[in-house]
């Protein structure tokens, strides 16, 4: 009696353990799938798009000028399709600039203020808060355009030369790279599907994703946010806000996404 | 003066209207500290008020469990294209916010 009776009971054990990794293969993937879709309805990028539509026409800083003049890289006051063609040479500064280097240059010559001060402002703070609100309402006006950057000229070439390089620069306390976590199929950090940036990983996920409202802690992170803090998780020093390294990282992933569509401000965990 | 709210309204099945809110508020919940170890003073939404032509259908008390930017969901019966739907918020602090949509 006893000995079928265990075997019976392994049977059912084993039973219950396959429908618990199977309801696991479904829960890790699709169930983060639901959960964003859930919020998805409510994003709460829409109050910073709100802010950043309206510090644009807002007539600011010692000259008291608006930024309906800044040129993003289609002429000036042009915002439609400009996110997803950024990072891009621009002539009057001699410098490839990604959106939010872009947007800092246009406060400081049509608004007169101080560029310097506000890349040293910590990311939610001061100006550097309306760079963030400016940069999801610009890229909001792409929401659904496809990532076309330009290489036509040789510093957009040699820009994105320079992030594919760093792309791979491993170094710090745990001898990182981005590639480390970005360049193969199925990486996740906890449950977060890390995507593959050195090819176009579909649209709306990498660089077509951000700016995104984070949810965990209620804030907007911009494209330079999101590099800072993967090198914060690299334990690698951050190479500063606007710096050449950040920019050229940004050609590097943006024209590798050529032809996904952007669905930025996004929203994460 | 606090930031506005998103409010879209949208005609649903059952003489009914669906009516999504964004609100824009820091819902401090009074249990942090600074990173000079002071307490962050609590500071949330404290009633929400929505009205449909005037006449109020929901009224709710929130406490500091309610996350930072807040999204609200609720259906209002009766509601058609055209209606008039308000929200009102006033925060611990005493500050107000008022903003109204129109049912689409």
């Amino acid at each position: 009696m006893k000995p079928i009776t265990r075997a019976a009971v392994a049977a059912a054990v084993t039973a219950a353990f396959c429908g618990v990794a199977w309801a696991q293969a479904k829960s890790a993937a699709d169930g983060i799938a639901e959960y964003r879709k859930m919020l998805e309805d409510g994003n709460p990028a829409e109050l910073f798009e709100a802010k950043g539509e309206d510090l644009w026409k807002k007539k600011r800083g010692p000259k008291n000028a608006s930024l309906e003049q800044c040129d993003l890289g289609k002429g000036p006051g042009v915002v439609k399709g400009a996110f997803v063609e950024l990072p891009r040479f621009f002539a009057d500064t001699g410098k490839v600039q990604d959106l939010e280097t872009r947007l800092v240059h246009c406060m400081a010559t049509l608004q007169g203020l101080d560029s310097a001060e506000i890349a040293k402002a910590p990311f939610g703070r001061g100006e550097m808060a309306n760079v963030t609100a400016l940069a999801t309402w610009v890229a909001s006006m792409s929401r659904g355009m496809k990532f076309n950057l330009s290489q036509a000229h040789a510093e957009e070439r040699r820009s994105y030369e320079i992030g594919k390089r760093v792309f791979f620069f491993r170094g710090g306390t745990h001898d990182f790279s981005c590639a480390a976590c970005h360049s193969a199929e199925g990486q996740r950090i906890r449950l977060q599907d890390l995507p593959v940036l050195t090819k176009n990983p579909g649209d709306g996920i990498g660089f077509a994703a951000w700016p995104a409202y984070r949810v965990s802690n209620g804030e907007m992170w911009s494209m330079q946010l999101r590099l800072n803090d993967c090198y914060r998780q690299q334990r690698f020093p951050f190479p500063g806000f606007g710096s050449e390294i950040t920019v050229a990282l940004g050609t590097y992933m943006g024209v590798n996404a050529k032809g996904a569509e952007s669905i930025a401000p996004a929203i994460k965990r | 003066m606090a930031d506005p709210m998103r409010i879209r309204a949208q005609s649903a099945a059952g003489g009914k209207a669906t009516v999504r809110v964004l609100m824009s508020h820091e819902m401090e919940t009074g249990q942090r500290r600074d990173s000079a170890g002071k307490v962050i003073p609590a500071w949330f939404i404290q009633e929400v008020r929505a009205e449909h032509n005037g006449k109020q259908v929901m009224r709710a008390e929130w406490s500091p469990s309610v996350s930072k930017n807040p999204f609200l969901q609720f259906s209002v019966r009766g509601a058609k294209a055209g209606d008039k739907v308000t929200i009102h918020w006033t925060d611990n602090k005493g500050d107000k916010r008022t903003d109204e949509a129109t049912v689409s």
